[in-house]
């Protein structure tokens, strides 16, 4: 992990950091890219590529299996990243890191092995109103399927959770409460140590859904007080098609398994299959070993970046961001929490996100149109669809810039 | 496809046609009609047709969409006006080509339909300016149900 750089400095060094990016350093439509488009994924350092790369090239192999050296080095490469992951979020043990494909499979392995299980007629599921489509499908499915019901706790105008009101919702019948972190649509912290307060009151277990969590703040598990921790690589600059579900070491022990197959089992027969210990007991099958071990290169890097100094780097450009496009005439930011990171989510008057998205990309300008998988969020605020600018720690105030110049473009294109 | 520039794409007549679409509302008298979705974007269009001996007597369309969805369905009622069945078939078919970038892309025969032709530089924005015409092709074969682009 040659491409692998120390921060020495206190201050955080932007072009340094670019540098990491091969991605960034291109030309699209003959204009030099600015890529704000983090929430959907994040680009990825030398220092992942370059682990990838050494896996296949020098270590490929399977894991936890042969005695030759190649599966020996493939099996430490992807338990070191296990180890990494643990001290990343700082889980007690790496007993509570359960290898996934991303967020999505760890909310339906909880889903699965834990919510059906303890779900009955009549009982309820906690969400709030900003949550991604990955937060709500799951919970839907398992209501619908055990004659439970899904609760929702609604939000204010600045996009942020009425807390008096989740906990007015959180009851006897409650069985889970499955939040966002941070919302993927409008960039809201979520108040995730009250959540968990008020919840933990009441007897009743957490699942944080970390997706867009882990790029943009500190996260740990403990702190936090979780019980379940879910979140995607390729969103924290890993690979795509790993992810992570911490669980509280108790509760993963009490749940069945999820997926059945190979390396999950310690013992078969046709009479009876005993199964592995934690967290071999969720992890079916020959895992993503690259991205395992991709994922632990991107978490290394983000420590030797330092989170805390990125997180400032990137509180500054969310701060002048906000007053560049809150100048523009015309343009209505969706998502105006006090806590807030990292997202920028507008829409002009009269001109259509769609029409915004093609314009910005011709200008060099990746950002996403749509509903962002939060129907109900677009819904709640009376919006088909919105534009969103999201930031990762490698933007600049110069390409934040260029956005509310592109944005003015557009708006010119379309005047009347 | 780098020559194709932003403003090939949303040329005046488009633009204008977005903001003041033309046939824009309900039809009460339609004999034909259908609905079409984009789940892409969620774009959303309902066209109507009043068809007499095969031929289109009018056509009108409501919704809510981008630019290029709104002109592409209001260019579509203007010029299907007066038209038979088979020739509205025809012109879809030729508008697809467009639109596209396959076939004949010099918009011969397709008239004020012709200031599509940029679209063949944003392959991501094809599905918006032929999701009205699905839903006519819908509507005309009396199709029953959502018609989606996907």
């Amino acid at each position: 992990m040659s491409a692998l750089r120390v921060v020495k400095s206190a201050d955080f060094d932007l072009s340094a950091v670019r540098k990491d990016f091969p991605a960034l350093h291109q030309k699209v439509h003959g204009k030099q890219l600015v890529y704000l488009d983090n929430a959907a994924t994040t680009q990825k350092p030398m220092a992942v590529i370059e682990a990838l790369n050494r896996f296949y090239k020098f270590d490929c192999s399977n894991v936890h299996r042969a005695v030759h050296a190649l599966s020996d080095r493939a099996t430490k490469a992807y338990e070191g990243a296990r180890t990494i992951v643990k001290q990343f979020i700082n889980a007690r043990s790496e007993r509570e890191i359960i290898f996934v494909r991303g967020a999505t499979e760890a909310i339906n392995l909880v889903m699965n092995s834990f919510g059906r299980p303890r779900l009955k007629a009549g009982g309820e599921i906690l969400i709030s109103a900003l949550e991604h489509h990955s937060n709500i499908v799951p919970w839907q499915l398992l209501a619908e399927q055990t004659g439970a019901r899904l609760v929702v706790a609604p939000i204010n105008d600045a996009g942020e959770l009425i807390l008096d009101e989740f906990e007015r919702r959180l009851g006897p019948q409650t069985a889970l409460v499955a939040v966002a972190h941070i919302s993927n649509a409008l960039g809201t912290v979520m108040p995730v140590h009250e959540i968990v307060q008020m919840a933990h009151a009441r007897g009743v277990p957490v699942l944080l859904d970390g997706a867009q969590g882990v790029a943009h703040v500190r996260v740990d598990v403990q702190e936090l007080d979780c019980d379940f921790y879910a979140f995607s690589g390729h969103k924290v600059f890993g690979p795509t098609g790993i992810g992570i579900l911490y669980g509280r070491e108790n509760l993963l022990e009490e749940m069945p398994p999820y997926q059945a197959g190979g390396d999950m089992i310690r013992s078969v027969t046709f009479e009876k299959t005993i199964y592995n210990e934690l967290p071999y007991k969720f992890e079916a099958g020959t895992p993503h070993i690259a991205g395992a071990i991709g994922l632990g290169a991107a978490l290394e890097y983000v420590s030797q970046v330092g989170i805390d100094r990125a997180a400032a780097h990137e509180h500054e450009l969310l701060i002048h961001g906000t007053e560049m496009l809150g100048a523009i005439q015309g343009l209505r930011l969706i998502g105006t929490a006090r806590e807030k990171v990292g997202v920028l989510s507008f829409v002009l008057d009269g001109i259509h996100p769609h029409d915004v998205g093609t314009v910005l990309d011709r200008d060099g300008i990746a950002v996403r149109t749509g509903h962002h998988c939060a129907q109900p969020v677009m819904d709640r605020f009376g919006v088909p669809a919105t534009t969103r600018a999201s930031l990762a720690f490698y933007n600049s105030k110069a390409e934040v810039d260029a956005l509310a110049n592109g944005i003015r473009r557009v708006q010119k294109l379309f005047a009347t | 496809m780098n020559d194709i520039e932003i403003a090939d794409l949303y040329q005046e007549l488009i633009v204008d046609h977005s903001r003041r679409p033309r046939n824009f509302g309900r039809l009460e008298r339609a004999t034909h009609q259908a609905e079409g979705f984009n789940p892409l974007c969620g774009d959303k269009v309902r066209v109507y047709v009043d068809l007499e001996n095969n031929i289109v007597r009018d056509v009108r369309f409501e919704g809510d969409g981008c630019a290029i969805s709104r002109a592409s369905a209001s260019l579509m009622t203007e010029s299907i006006k007066g038209k038979s069945k088979a020739e509205v078939e025809q012109l879809f078919s030729r508008f697809r080509d467009l639109a596209t970038g396959t076939g004949d892309t010099d918009g011969a025969g397709l008239g004020k339909l012709a200031v599509f032709s940029g679209l063949r530089g944003f392959p991501t924005r094809v599905k918006c300016a032929t999701l009205a015409w699905h839903t006519l092709h819908a509507a005309l074969a009396e199709k029953s149900g959502l018609v989606s682009t996907e």
